[in-house]
């Protein structure tokens, strides 16, 4: 009995919470790749540099409130700079679609030409954040480190295994939690909300209904430039920031809209668990799981990973082409790819 | 005063013209119907007067006012509205909140309007919470000639409303349609099921090749030796 509960807490420690936190970061971007699909009509490469442009814009002011002594205490002083990334990356994104996207709208563009320019769009970005912030990592967590701590769990429990919870975990469940309530509070029940929804539902009818595609347009950027902005500030405190991780984050970003359905959000919430579990119970090795589950001597000597960590993309490849094979439209049902 | 009138209608989507001259007129309260072969246009000549199409000759005008050059969003808010044929209500979206969007404009108090809608079509108020896209195709049809009705239009225009419905679920639209009517809305509907259409109808349009080929009450059409040969199969 007491194998089954320290492999139970094993599992917890290197399993569960960690694809709990990293599935939170994942939902809250693919729900922002999801919005943008679902009402602008395209999918929208630059997400993971607009995630990373306002991560810099939060260490930024965290390094500047660091430089005055201002903080929170235990929890990250980032949080007190997120809301200032969020502004820089509003008004980033809004820029962006004065200049940019604006043009192929008028023009009534097809979708590939808006992906071709949001590639344009990232690559710009790649360059910017580069330029301002380099290209190395940056550690920018500070306060507590640890809610609960393995050690203290263990004595607490006098079993050989704990659980060790970092207060980065637990501040992006609660944050990715209040942030989706709040988001389909928004879309569920205020009007400006269920015109989005219309609009997405069918843009010829909403027009028709008198819904301004301009105002649905802006709400819509600010809603994806505050969502990839709190996706990247918890990634970024849970890991670290690197530019070039935040890039490659687009993958299983993308992964988890498209397995959720493209288009629905709350397909992109159960997208981004779905990856995460998958990435990570697919690379992480079980030697001592199984030790702690079989008699003594079955005990296995290999580590038994069925990927290595390097691979883990490989993963959220993998599913996406499964998904795209047999079920197009994604677990909820969203707009086939 | 005829309320609603679109003459000398000359227009298409691109190069070609489609209507030639084409002109459609309703009065307060009246149901016009446009019939024709396939291809005559009648969709056509609607969509040109919502604005949908540009004609470059012809003017329509809404009780005595022109309105050749406004918008469909404008011709909305001075009081048409328009039932399109394929995709018209908000799939994902449940059968109130259509509504709502219909009377997105609109800045008063909605509940009166949406309960004469329910009163209307009843089956839609035991659906209320129901997604419009989980319907069936004949409750689709009233979701979205409801959420027309929700801007409290002067002029409704239906293009064919009963396309893709059973025999008995077209009876009833019809009804509705002229309960509709009776209240003061003046209806234009394009028709596939003309003889039924014009039925119904205060006065009748019969358009071949985007032309005017007869015009008369509903009635004398469906008496009419040569468009019951030519159109309604003898």
């Amino acid at each position: 009995m007491e194998d089954i509960i320290n492999a139970f807490l094993l599992m917890s420690n290197f399993v569960f919470v960690p694809a709990i936190a990293y599935g939170s970061q994942l939902a809250l971007g693919a729900v922002g790749v999801t919005l943008v699909y679902g009402i602008l009509r395209f999918s929208n490469f630059a997400h993971g540099d607009t995630m990373a442009f306002g991560t810099m814009v939060v260490i930024l002011f965290t390094w500047f409130f660091q430089a005055y002594g201002i903080n929170l205490g235990p929890l990250p002083t980032a949080i007190l700079a997120l809301p200032f990334g969020i502004i820089f990356t509003i008004i980033f994104l809004l820029t962006c679609d004065k200049l940019v996207y604006k043009f192929y709208r008028e023009r009534k563009a097809v979708p590939v030409t808006y992906l071709i320019a949001s590639v344009g769009i990232m690559f710009v970005l790649n360059g910017i954040i580069r330029f301002i912030i380099g290209p190395n990592d940056q550690r920018f967590a500070d306060g507590e480190r640890f809610i609960i701590k393995a050690k203290e769990m263990k004595q607490l429990l006098g079993t050989a295994e704990g659980v060790s919870i970092k207060v980065s975990q637990g501040l992006t469940f609660v944050t990715a939690f209040i942030v989706v309530v709040v988001l389909f509070w928004f879309l569920n029940k205020t009007r400006t909300g269920k015109s989005m929804r219309a609009f997405s539902d069918n843009e010829d009818l909403a027009l028709l209904s008198g819904i301004s595609p301009d105002k649905v347009v802006t709400v819509t950027w600010i809603l994806v430039a505050i969502l990839a902005t709190i996706a990247g500030t918890l990634y970024g405190l849970d890991k670290s920031f690197k530019p070039f991780t935040y890039f490659m984050l687009l993958l299983p970003i993308f992964a988890s809209a498209i397995v959720g359905g493209l288009g629905n959000p709350l397909g992109a919430i159960a997208g981004g668990y779905v990856i995460a579990f998958s990435e990570i119970m697919i690379t992480y090795p079980y030697k001592k799981f199984i030790s702690y589950m079989v008699p003594g001597d079955w005990k296995p000597d290999s580590l038994v990973q069925l990927l290595s960590t390097d691979y883990k993309f490989a993963v959220s490849f993998i599913i996406l082409v499964l998904v795209l094979l047999f079920k197009p439209t994604g677990i909820f049902s969203g707009k086939s790819v | 005063m005829t309320y609603l009138i679109g003459t000398g209608m000359t227009g298409g989507y691109g190069g070609t013209d489609i209507l030639h001259n084409c002109s459609i007129t309703a009065e307060k309260g009246e149901i016009a119907v446009i019939v024709g072969p396939n291809g005559a246009g009648k969709s056509t000549a609607m969509k040109a007067i919502f604005g949908m199409i540009n004609i470059h000759t012809g003017t329509v005008t809404l009780d005595g006012e022109d309105i050749s050059v406004l918008s469909p969003q404008a011709r909305v808010a001075k009081g048409m509205a328009f039932v399109p044929q394929t995709s018209n209500v908000f799939p994902t979206m449940s059968v109130e909140e259509n509504l709502e969007m219909g009377a997105f404009l609109r800045k008063d108090d909605i509940n009166g309007t949406m309960e004469q809608v329910f009163d209307l079509f009843p089956i839609l108020k035991d659906k209320r919470s129901q997604n419009a896209g989980e319907l069936s195709g004949g409750q689709r049809q009233q979701v979205a000639v409801g959420r027309a009705l929700m801007t409290q239009p002067k002029v409704l225009m239906l293009d064919e409303p009963t396309a893709g419905v059973s025999p008995i679920v077209m009876d009833e639209l019809f009804d509705n349609i002229i309960e509709v009517a009776k209240a003061g809305i003046t209806i234009l509907m394009v028709e596939q099921n003309a003889r039924q259409a014009l039925n119904i109808a205060d006065k009748g349009y019969v358009l071949v090749q985007g032309r005017n080929k007869f015009t008369d009450t509903g009635e004398k059409l469906l008496n009419n030796h040569e468009v019951r040969k030519s159109f309604l199969g003898g």
